[in-house]
């Protein structure tokens, strides 16, 4: 099937793949060939997508994916791919995060945590 | 004198020429930023056509169409307008071409009563502008024109939502220019709030709609469309600007280098027709002494040196 990772600022991704995995905010979700149409919001995750010859993970800061025709098309806003991140600030960004919990608002922790997290789960560096 | 004239063209050739240099350099520079700007336009278009088509499908399998973004208000009292300009002028008319197309729209639909408009400003010339013909200002955005980043796009949209949102503008109007060429650019005027709902419900292209299966439900998730939606829209808006902005100022540019050429041979001509007089006018006066000379020893010798003659 058809796998496409858009950001607004460019195509990410675009090949033939075999799975691709997500969650959507109601839990993760896979996606093989054929799959039924279906159109889900995603949360803060790594979607990883495997080909024939390997795996492409990518984080993916909320968004959407829409499964149509064998082709699944994942929209974000934020998007990375492994090979993009710089896993030394994202772990700077982390621990930032994680000296100030205390000083900011619940969910803008937790959401800035989960997108450090993910980073550098995508990148490998976890 | 004739030389002091020479020497006056000849500071002004000069000035003229390194202006050329700086207007050619800036004509060479808007030239390679107009092909980045419209690869950009062409990368961020897949992302919004996606967008599209999923609210189309979301409205196909039966979402409302109550969100707030989507409803029209029935009293339209105050109108907010966006007006996307560039921060830096020397691009002909591109500036007051958007500028001017916004004022007569606020002008025509509210009188220019402050109560009645928002004006929400991207570029430093929008702001200027407004601000000195004592317009109230909501927001003004800089820094952002040459290379809007989808982040820029996101701070500028969220603004407005919260403004409409709230209530406090019952519409909002996106004034931009539009890139249709290297060659064309157009001024227009588009809806932005309410999102219009023509342009998102319409049949989808190709068939029958499939069955499709939502997560969440479909209004859970236009919920969190629309918001990016607009994004995406004045994202779109912003890049076509940038590219106008460049193509704009590279015309320009380059009719300034074509002007000053222009110049610079006029004062050469000029320049070469006094130096010219200058030297016929030394070579007549050398002539005219030469002759002079000439005349008076063809005359008899003074007196005086006769008489030297005898004496000696």
């Amino acid at each position: 099937m058809q796998v496409e990772l858009v950001s607004p600022e460019r195509i990410l991704y675009s090949g033939e793949a075999e799975m691709v995995i997500c969650r959507t905010v109601s839990g993760d979700i896979a996606f093989l060939d054929h799959h039924a149409p279906f159109i889900g919001a995603l949360d803060i995750c790594v979607v990883r997508i495997k080909t024939a010859n390997g795996e492409e993970k990518a984080a993916v800061h909320g968004g959407f994916v829409e499964v149509r025709d064998n082709r699944v098309i994942i929209l974000s806003d934020v998007a990375e791919l492994a090979s993009q991140i710089d896993v030394e600030q994202a772990r700077q960004r982390k621990e930032e995060f994680e000296r100030n919990v205390e000083h900011w608002d619940d969910a803008e922790v937790e959401a800035g945590l989960r997108r450090a997290h993910v980073r550098l789960e995508v990148a490998g560096a976890v | 004198m004739a030389g002091g004239q020479e020497r006056v063209l000849k500071r002004r050739i000069k000035s003229f020429q390194s202006m050329k240099k700086i207007t050619r350099a800036m004509e060479l520079i808007a030239a390679s930023r107009i092909v980045k700007a419209q690869q950009r336009v062409s990368a961020a278009r897949p992302y919004s056509e996606q967008i599209t088509e999923v609210i189309r499908n979301l409205a196909a399998g039966g979402a409302g169409s109550s969100h707030p973004l989507l409803a029209e208000r029935d009293e339209v009292r105050s109108i907010g307008y966006v007006v996307v300009t560039a921060d830096r002028g020397l691009a002909g008319g591109y500036n007051s071409g958007v500028i001017r197309a916004a004022e007569r729209a606020l002008q025509a639909e509210t009188g220019g009563d402050p109560s009645r408009y928002k004006l929400f400003l991207l570029g430093k010339k929008a702001r200027d502008y407004f601000s000195y013909r004592g317009y109230q200002i909501e927001a003004s955005f800089t820094g952002m024109s040459d290379q809007p980043t989808y982040d820029n796009a996101r701070e500028v949209a969220e603004v407005i939502m919260k403004a409409f949102e709230e209530g406090q503008v019952d519409r909002v109007d996106l004034a931009y220019t539009q890139f249709l060429s290297v060659g064309t650019q157009r001024v227009v005027i588009r809806r932005f709030m309410p999102i219009e709902q023509e342009s998102i419900t319409e049949a989808p292209s190709e068939g029958p709609t499939a069955d499709y299966e939502f997560e969440p439900s479909p209004d859970g998730i236009l919920d969190r469309l629309l918001p990016r939606y607009a994004e995406a829209r004045l994202f779109a808006a912003m890049l076509d600007a940038a590219a106008s902005e460049h193509a704009a100022r590279q015309r320009a540019m380059k009719s300034a280098t074509d002007n000053a050429e222009e110049l610079i041979k006029v004062l050469n001509r000029q320049m070469n027709r006094a130096r010219q007089e200058s030297i016929t006018t030394e070579i007549m006066e050398i002539v005219g002494g030469a002759e002079a000379l000439a005349q008076g020893a063809m005359k008899e010798p003074p007196d005086y040196f006769r008489e030297h003659q005898e004496t000696a």
